[in-house]
């Protein structure tokens, strides 16, 4: 009883985010997830402060703790000054460094962040580029980003002197030495472990599930398998 | 009382001398905001305003979607605030709303937990030999345009105002998530009395709409529109917002955050699409601007300068309320002059007749 509770609060966003709720429920009233969602963050801050362990183990091999958005409109109206966003954040870490993730639909997704949004930091210096988002994968976007997207070069160089180039602006080639510093940062601060980690995890459930390891076909089933459930 | 509740949340906006880092979405979706806030700030306003190329993302949107640790992220943001004290800058200015959550969230982790600064400074000199000093300020962009906003209601040359009928312009305005609900005192109004852009629009004539939903999220939610699986969600509270305000008929909409700008303006083109409704006084959709292309309308630059003619709700209809005189034939031109095609139609611009027909030149 409590072993999981104790990795959780190693981490400062749970002793930042939450001190006894007296489960009110004005987070999950203002909660965008929960309109959307099967959600109930009110029901996840209570599971963790009971500090049960098996609970709180099925909660980070749920899809449960996978449906907030991280926008925090919980946190400034809980009277208590609690952040049910931040026991998420913490849930999160903590079903990822345990492997526990991959066990739910919505926890899979990591991979595929990690692979898009992830790689993109270590590649590029930046969360995204242009180019990374495919009109492809972003029918969203609409056919005014499809033009850009196809024009980039022409579009981007009426804003930027140094779209792809090295220099100060906008849509920069960022230098190598910056690139080397911010990989020792991941190197040295757990990024890249972190990184490491979620690949191995995927890579043994993409077996289980019958895949040839995490490749392409495994990130396109995480990227956009939806089983229709989860909804309100 | 309410009315003037934002006056309660007031915070220390520096004068001058800012350093300045960049946006992952905003260079990418909105390239000419960033080239205008640096033109108003320089040029018409005469700040000083430093940039350093060797910044660069904060690693935010990685952070939000659980897949950068805190440890990783707080290394990142020291080495931006190297970059700043090796520049001789102190006051940290930044393009983008969930860095600027994202800075205020671990100066106050720093604070609370002093241990973590400790040990993010060993992390940093360890893998780069830099060390640094916290800024003296932190602002979003948009504060410093806040701060500036009565000297560039003086230098107006279009008030935010219709030509036709002399009235003010009916705004609607979003400061986006991580601006206040982090830490409400760290942006004006807080996160119950938003008053950033407000102060903005009324300054330059406009008149601000309050509604329900005001301060509802956009609905990025990060792994919830960048996962395709999950893109039901931010579309769902995007049009939960849209249904909001359309009864108020808002001119335009002016967001805080570059991912709020950019969901807003795309969201209304999927629900055209989708469902056919338009959330536009006349079956369009509602132009979606950012700040600096608001400020930047007001002080006479051009739109196609500013890099409107990359927003996919089409901006003209406002651009004709306003009396701003723009070349319809220069939308799609490139740096050279060579007209470079056009977006194909789409029905969240189908009934709005300014958008100009090019052929070949």
């Amino acid at each position: 009883m409590g072993k999981y509770f104790d990795m959780l609060m190693e981490d400062v966003r749970m002793r930042e985010g939450l001190s006894s709720c007296m489960n009110c429920g004005v987070c999950t009233g203002v909660c965008p997830a929960a309109e959307f969602y099967c959600y109930d963050p009110r029901q996840i801050v209570n599971i963790v402060q009971t500090k049960d362990d098996e609970a709180i183990e099925r909660l980070m091999k749920s899809d449960t703790i996978w449906y907030c958005g991280e926008c925090m409109s919980c946190r400034p109206r809980c009277p208590r000054g609690n952040t049910p966003g931040y026991v998420i954040q913490a849930l999160r870490t903590l079903s990822q460094k345990l492997g526990f993730f991959v066990e739910s639909e919505k926890g899979r997704q990591q991979l595929a962040l990690k692979r898009t949004i992830g790689e993109s930091i270590l590649r590029t210096g930046f969360c995204l580029y242009p180019k990374l988002v495919d009109p492809e994968r972003h029918p969203e976007q609409g056919p005014v980003w499809k033009w850009i997207f196809d024009h980039d070069q022409q579009v981007y160089e009426q804003f930027t002197p140094v779209y792809r180039k090295e220099g100060c602006g906008a849509l920069r080639k960022v230098d190598e030495q910056t690139m080397e510093e911010l990989h020792r940062i991941f190197e040295v601060s757990g990024g890249q472990a972190f990184f490491d980690n979620i690949e191995a995890c995927s890579e043994r459930k993409a077996r289980e599930m019958g895949y040839d390891g995490a490749n392409e076909a495994y990130f396109n089933d995480v990227y956009t398998t939806n089983n229709g459930e989860h909804s309100n | 009382m309410k009315r003037n509740s934002w006056q309660e949340y007031q915070k220390e906006i520096a004068d001058d001398h800012y350093f300045y880092v960049r946006s992952c979405i905003r260079q990418n979706f909105f390239p000419g905001s960033e080239a205008a806030f640096l033109n108003i700030l320089r040029n018409d306003l005469g700040r000083d305003v430093g940039e350093e190329a060797r910044h660069t993302s904060c690693t935010g949107i990685g952070y939000h979607s659980d897949i950068v640790p805190l440890e990783t992220i707080m290394t990142v943001v020291a080495r931006q605030f190297a970059m700043m004290t090796e520049a001789g800058y102190e006051h940290f200015t930044s393009s983008c709303i969930t860095s600027f959550g994202i800075y205020s969230e671990i100066l106050e982790t720093w604070k609370e937990f002093p241990e973590t600064e400790e040990r993010t400074r060993e992390y940093l000199y360890k893998a780069t030999g830099r060390e640094f000093k916290k800024p003296k300020s932190l602002a979003h962009t948009s504060d410093i345009i806040f701060h500036h906003r009565e000297q560039i209601g003086k230098q107006a040359v279009r008030p935010l105002v219709n030509v036709e009928t002399g009235e003010p312009l009916k705004v609607v305005e979003h400061i986006g998530c991580h601006y206040a609900k982090l830490f409400p005192k760290s942006g004006i109004g807080g996160s119950e009395f938003p008053y950033v852009l407000a102060g903005m629009i009324e300054s330059w004539g406009g008149e601000v709409v309050d509604y329900p939903e005001r301060r509802h999220c956009c609905g990025f939610g990060f792994r919830n529109y960048l996962v395709q699986a999950n893109r039901g969600y931010s579309i769902a509270n995007s049009q939960k917002k849209l249904e909001s305000m359309a009864p108020y008929k808002p001119d335009f909409i002016v967001a805080n955050c570059p991912g709020c700008t950019m969901f807003l303006d795309k969201w209304q083109y999927a629900i055209a699409e989708m469902e056919g409704t338009t959330y536009g006084p006349d079956g369009q959709g509602i132009p979606v601007l950012s700040y600096e292309e608001m400020a930047g309308l007001v002080l006479g630059y051009d739109p196609w300068e500013l890099g409107m003619q990359m927003h996919q709700v089409a901006v003209e209809p406002l651009l004709d309320k306003m009396g701003v005189r723009y070349d319809p034939a220069a939308k799609y031109l490139a740096r050279n002059g060579k007209y470079i095609g056009q977006p194909e139609e789409a029905a969240v611009n189908l009934r709005c007749t300014s958008q100009p027909i090019i052929r070949k030149l």
